[in-house]
């Protein structure tokens, strides 16, 4: 197949090109930034985001919003430290913290699909709801003993390389989510909720029980982004991850997709996410501090929305004017 | 069928707002003061519930300290409220809030003699500046405004960092009569308390009278429809977002009078906040009803819950877990009366 222009007018191609260029920036403002070390760090670093932005993803595609992501995380961990301060076993504490993330996914849901409250409003209210909980389980206390085992899991890299274990769960997950957003019927289905739920509703689409799947996935994954985050601070605290959502809610809208739902792939999500953390370290290397580090962040959101905006528009304009393909073997007169 | 054709088309040139209104908008009305009804009964019944446990609760000094505490959140809920009314939102007035009261705060240290209402300006218009950015982005840069106002959050914080450069202003620094802004009393009343009234009343007022106030709900209720009679909407918009940003400037400054004490967070997080009081108050998120006394009242509400918490001696670690619970309560039964009204409607037109 000859190569169009308009494959280069992705935006997925357009993040590839960014990315690039800010490994250019922060490789010429520290010598330390293209070092396995740092590199191997900035990803740990930016796992339970990438975690929580795989459920949000999925939900946003299908034209709702979960902002609560962060405050489960942070209940999730509250849960963990709970238990096994208790003396759970470490196992079934951490079972626990992710059935509670469930719980809280089937909350969100059914208030959003069976009751039909608006799901910006909804989460808005278990973010408060959800990380309220988290200090009434623990109040202010942090829990910091955990087995060994699992603080080494969160601190230490796959032997032999600098690969770092949350990066692993990333992954398999990442793929799972490629699959099913992108090679399975349910993720036909959602983009047909996003695109357009009526329809998708008149066409045989169980509009209610996939949304509800949805929130209860991206309940589950938050609750184990708390979980890993727990792992790698060794530390489980009511205000951990405290607003995560914001950068999470960035990587998705930076990876192309749209807010109202229906379009947008995980590709373009995972180099948002690679984007924001590079951006992040390189601008941290440069001694540039994390609310500072937000102006540009901030000012890559809104410019990528416009970006996409005007990729579509000169997209769409490409295709008015390529003429309609002639039907082969067409026999009716 | 032949109803439809029965009725004759009405002259084009009739004023179309004037028009009697469809039952569904009216239904919106009744739904809508029944919300701030249902409201100021929860408020009534916490209090008496409280009160009883302890008559502490319902002192002059107690209701004025509620009062003062909601005032700040109430100004940034009235600018909040047009903003939402079009279908949009401004998740950046915590920021705004943050950027004036630091700015004024700084203004005041450096040059004690400026004239109180010049650092007011002052305020107001760096607010409406920054609603200007959001105003500009949204209507004429045609990005969403949770999208645009998500990135102005980051980045107006981000501008508040760097202006303050880790420097605090203390009350030490500043002079009384800048403090005396929140603090002095009028005919007995904090003037904290009367700002935040006035800006109430005068808001109501105009979202019930004047056109562009009843404009903004043609948009909220139906932005294509709202175009097509001709309702200047892209500027309408653009005004609701400087308006918010303004009203946020003004709380800054306020905010700033009031605690004294300001670094580059003052005001983080207070978007929830204004948000929750708007969406209790009976604002519809999706834009098209709400008033602006409704968004005072459920700050009220949350402020009341919060103050009452803490004279219970309850768990303070359950006020956010009862803040969420009360925004979901509230969104809930006000789905749930719609459904019931709309139900009843339709059996009635069905008999008819």
């Amino acid at each position: 197949m000859k190569l169009r222009w308009s494959a280069l007018l992705q935006w997925e191609t357009l993040l590839v090109f960014l990315l690039v260029a800010t490994f250019l920036m922060g490789s010429s403002i520290a010598e330390s930034f293209l070092t396995g070390t740092n590199l191997s760090l900035a990803t740990a670093d930016l796992m339970e985001k990438g975690i929580m932005a795989l459920g949000l993803t999925l939900v946003i595609i299908a034209g709702e919003i979960d902002l609560s992501v962060a405050s489960v995380a942070g209940l999730s961990s509250a849960i963990l430290g709970w238990l096994v301060d208790r003396g759970a076993p470490l196992g079934a504490a951490i079972a626990a913290a992710l059935l509670a993330g469930a719980l809280c996914g089937l909350f969100n849901g059914l208030l959003v699909a069976r009751v039909g409250l608006p799901s910006l409003v909804v989460t808005l209210g278990t973010l408060a709801l959800f990380r309220g909980l988290a200090f009434v389980v623990l109040g202010d206390r942090a829990v910091s003993e955990f087995p060994l085992g699992f603080t080494e899991f969160g601190f230490n890299n796959v032997p032999g390389t600098l690969i770092p274990w949350p990066a692993v769960v990333f992954t398999v997950l990442a793929v799972l989510a490629f699959l099913v957003l992108h090679r399975s019927w349910i993720g036909r289905q959602i983009y047909a909720i996003g695109n357009n739920a009526e329809a998708a509703r008149f066409s045989g689409v169980d509009v209610d029980r996939i949304k509800i799947g949805l929130f209860v996935t991206s309940g589950m994954l938050a609750a184990l982004a708390g979980v890993v985050f727990t792992a790698r601070f060794a530390s489980a605290r009511p205000d951990n991850l405290l607003g995560f959502e914001l950068d999470v809610v960035t990587a998705v809208l930076l990876g192309g997709v749209s807010i109202f739902g229906g379009r947008g792939t995980l590709i373009g999500v995972v180099l948002g996410l690679f984007l924001i953390g590079a951006l992040r370290n390189s601008l941290g290397l440069a001694d540039v501090g994390a609310e500072e580090q937000s102006i540009v962040i901030g000012t890559l959101l809104i410019v990528s929305v416009m970006g996409t905006n005007a990729l579509r528009g000169m997209q769409e304009r490409a295709a008015r004017r390529r003429p309609a393909a002639p039907i082969e073997g067409g026999g009716r007169s | 069928m032949p109803d439809s054709t029965a009725t004759a088309p009405e002259p084009l040139d009739a004023p179309v707002l004037d028009r009697p209104r469809p039952r569904t908008a009216r239904l919106l009305d009744v739904v809508g003061r029944v919300r701030e009804v249902g409201i100021a009964l929860a408020l009534g019944l916490l209090v008496l519930v409280v009160a009883i446990q302890e008559p502490r609760f319902v002192r002059p000094g107690n209701i004025e300290e509620i009062l003062l505490s909601v005032s700040i959140l109430s100004i940034v809920a009235v600018g909040q409220t047009l903003v939402v009314l079009t279908r949009n939102i401004d998740l950046s007035v915590g920021s705004i809030v943050g950027v004036s009261a630091f700015v004024c705060a700084d203004t005041m240290r450096g040059s004690p003699d400026l004239p109180i209402p010049l650092i007011l300006i002052l305020g107001i218009l760096i607010g409406a500046g920054l609603g200007v950015v959001n105003g500009f982005l949204v209507t004429v840069g045609r990005v969403p405004a949770i999208v645009v106002t998500l990135g102005t959050l980051y980045i107006f914080r981000g501008v508040d960092f760097v202006i303050a450069e880790g420097d605090q202003v203390n009350a030490a620094d500043v002079p009384d009569g800048f403090l005396d802004l929140a603090t002095a009393r009028v005919l007995g009343i904090p003037s904290l308390i009367l700002f935040a009234v006035v800006i109430v009343a005068v808001a109501s007022y105009g979202l019930r009278r004047w056109r562009s106030g009843r404009e903004l709900y043609a948009i909220g209720s139906n932005p294509d429809a709202a175009r097509l009679v001709g309702v200047p909407s892209g500027r309408l918009v653009f005004g609701a977002f400087v308006i918010c940003g303004a009203l946020a400037g003004l709380a800054g400054v306020l905010w700033a009078a009031r605690f004294g004490t300001v670094d580059a967070r003052a005001g983080s997080g207070l978007e929830l906040a204004v948000v929750a009081a708007v969406v209790v108050g009976g604002v519809n998120i999706f834009g098209g009803s709400g008033t602006a006394y409704g968004a005072a009242l459920g700050a009220i509400l949350l402020g009341t819950i919060e103050n009452a918490l803490s004279i219970l001696k309850l768990n303070p670690f359950w006020l956010q877990a009862i803040q969420g619970a009360v925004i979901i309560a509230a969104v809930t039964v006000d789905a749930l009366i719609t459904r019931r009204l709309q139900r009843a409607l339709r059996k009635a037109r069905r008999r008819a």
